[in-house]
């Protein structure tokens, strides 16, 4: 809706939905508890897998059996806490802050404008959003694998799903700091 | 040839281990890896050394018994047997680092012989049939589809090398385990004691210290009897759909 050009008007009616729908704030509720139990499984899961090879090999060469991201979730996904930590840092947590102090929401489009001013964020925001779609490129098919879905007929059109979201969506979020940045929008 | 040899040496499973090096130059490239640390070990019987202890048993790619992590990956840089490995994958003059399999559920015996009784163990936890099958039936009087029929023989043919422990970043048994739930998971004969068999073979997988699989394929791409991670898939399939529909199972965990 940034892309519309049009000074912040769509995209301030869509996120004063975004940011008073009951029905959205509930789903918020589910999306947050969701990341924490990600992240709890996910280290819990990391600290298990390392358990079970005490002794680590003096010589390695991983590469000609697996890709270097599928052995990397762990970094990626630290990479993207990280990321995450600083975005919300930037918007959510400011503005339901003051929603909840005033009741009143902020100019987040505003403040997105004055943010990816800065050439050092709009570099952190683009390799978040990278990591992100390394991260996506495995975990989309690994999870149906993970809970057996799974079959000879279904198989290609997952993988062909999880590649296209591990590319567009990452690569629309990062359009956004990219365009403000470069003042295509303002 | 001439090589460089690092090979892991440990007296017990008490002691600490420590790489020694030997330099080998009775190396002819066809030789089997194992021909090859044959005659290295005659070489220290006459020096009155200790050999270097290593598995093996039928030479022929079949039993599964032959390991070594060699140059960082488990049965060398083929997708052979260590035995089916042959010295001509290797350069004259080549560095070649031969360790164990690492894992805590398998435990050094001695030099490069690790435990792998825990196979065992998940096995007896489920790995068979056990209702009374009586006599022959008639030929073709169970009808069984020809691509069904095939991917269990592709299942039944792991040899329970370890390799796919081996091989994965988190020594995880989910190849091997897959397969053996797989192989009776696919036959009508395996229908009746099947969601037993998968709840009580992966409760002891756990009760093993094995890690959990995290989709890299790293075991498919090792296994030397090509065992696909579809068996995976379908292992998982299973436990869910025992663990919401299966009637009574106790789970001991104590491979009976
Ligand atoms: C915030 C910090 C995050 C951490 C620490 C983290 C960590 C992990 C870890 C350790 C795994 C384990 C799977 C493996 O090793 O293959 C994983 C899988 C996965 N992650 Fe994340 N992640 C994070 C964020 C995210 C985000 C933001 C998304 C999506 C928007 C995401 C989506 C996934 C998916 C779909 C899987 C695959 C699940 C599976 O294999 O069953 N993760 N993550
Ligand atoms: S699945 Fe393959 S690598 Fe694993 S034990 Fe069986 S034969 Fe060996
Ligand atoms: S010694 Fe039997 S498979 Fe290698």
């Amino acid at each position: 809706m940034i892309f519309l050009n049009d000074g912040g008007v769509t995209f301030s009616h869509w996120g004063h939905f975004m940011g008073t729908n009951p029905v959205i704030r509930t789903l918020e509720i589910g999306l947050v508890a969701g990341f924490l139990i990600h992240i709890v499984q996910g280290i819990l899961l990391m600290k298990k897998n390392r358990d079970s090879r005490p002794v680590r090999y003096q010589v390695v060469a991983p590469a000609p059996n697996s890709t270097w991201y599928s052995r990397s979730m762990g970094l990626l996904g630290t990479l993207l806490l990280l990321f995450l930590i600083l975005h919300t840092a930037h918007f959510w947590i400011p503005n339901r802050a003051n929603q909840f102090a005033t009741g009143e929401e902020l100019n987040l489009y505003q403040m997105m404008l004055d943010i990816f001013a800065d050439p050092l964020i709009v570099a952190v925001y683009i390799l978040g959003c990278i990591s992100l779609a390394w991260h996506l490129l495995h975990g989309f098919w690994s999870a149906f694998q993970t809970l057996g879905l799974n079959h000879q007929r279904y198989n290609a059109i997952i993988h062909f799903i999880g590649t296209a979201f591990a590319i567009v969506v990452p690569l629309l979020f990062a359009l956004m700091p990219i365009a403000m940045y470069f003042n295509w929008v303002n | 040839m001439k090589l460089t040899l690092k090979i892991w040496r440990q007296k017990n499973n008490n002691s600490k281990g420590e790489f020694k090096t030997y330099v080998h130059d009775h190396v002819s490239p066809d030789m089997s890896f194992l021909e090859m640390l044959d005659v290295l070990n005659e070489g220290l019987v006459k020096k009155g050394e200790e050999p270097v202890h290593f598995d093996h048993d039928c030479r022929e790619g079949i039993c599964g018994m032959c390991s070594l992590y060699i140059n960082g990956r488990p049965h060398g840089p083929l997708q052979t047997t260590t035995c089916q490995l042959h010295m001509r994958s290797f350069k004259d003059g080549e560095t070649i680092t031969i360790e164990p399999w690492r894992a805590a559920a398998f435990p050094v015996v001695k030099d490069l012989v690790v435990d792998r009784s825990a196979f065992d163990r998940i096995q007896q936890a489920g790995g068979y049939v056990s209702v009374n099958t009586g006599g022959v039936p008639d030929g073709n009087a169970i009808p069984i589809a020809k691509k069904i029929a095939d991917e269990a023989m592709d299942a039944a043919a792991c040899i329970g090398c370890g390799a796919c422990v081996a091989a994965c970043k988190n020594a995880s048994a989910m190849l091997f385990v897959s397969a053996k739930v797989s192989q009776y998971a696919l036959l009508p004969q395996g229908q009746p004691e099947s969601k037993e068999r998968v709840e009580k073979m992966v409760a002891q997988m756990d009760e093993e210290g094995f890690g959990a699989c995290t989709n890299t394929k790293a075991c498919e791409a090792e296994c030397p009897k090509s065992i696909k991670i579809t068996n995976i898939a379908r292992m998982n399939r299973e436990y869910y759909s025992s663990m919401f529909t299966n009637y009574e199972v106790t789970v001991s965990g104590g491979g009976d």
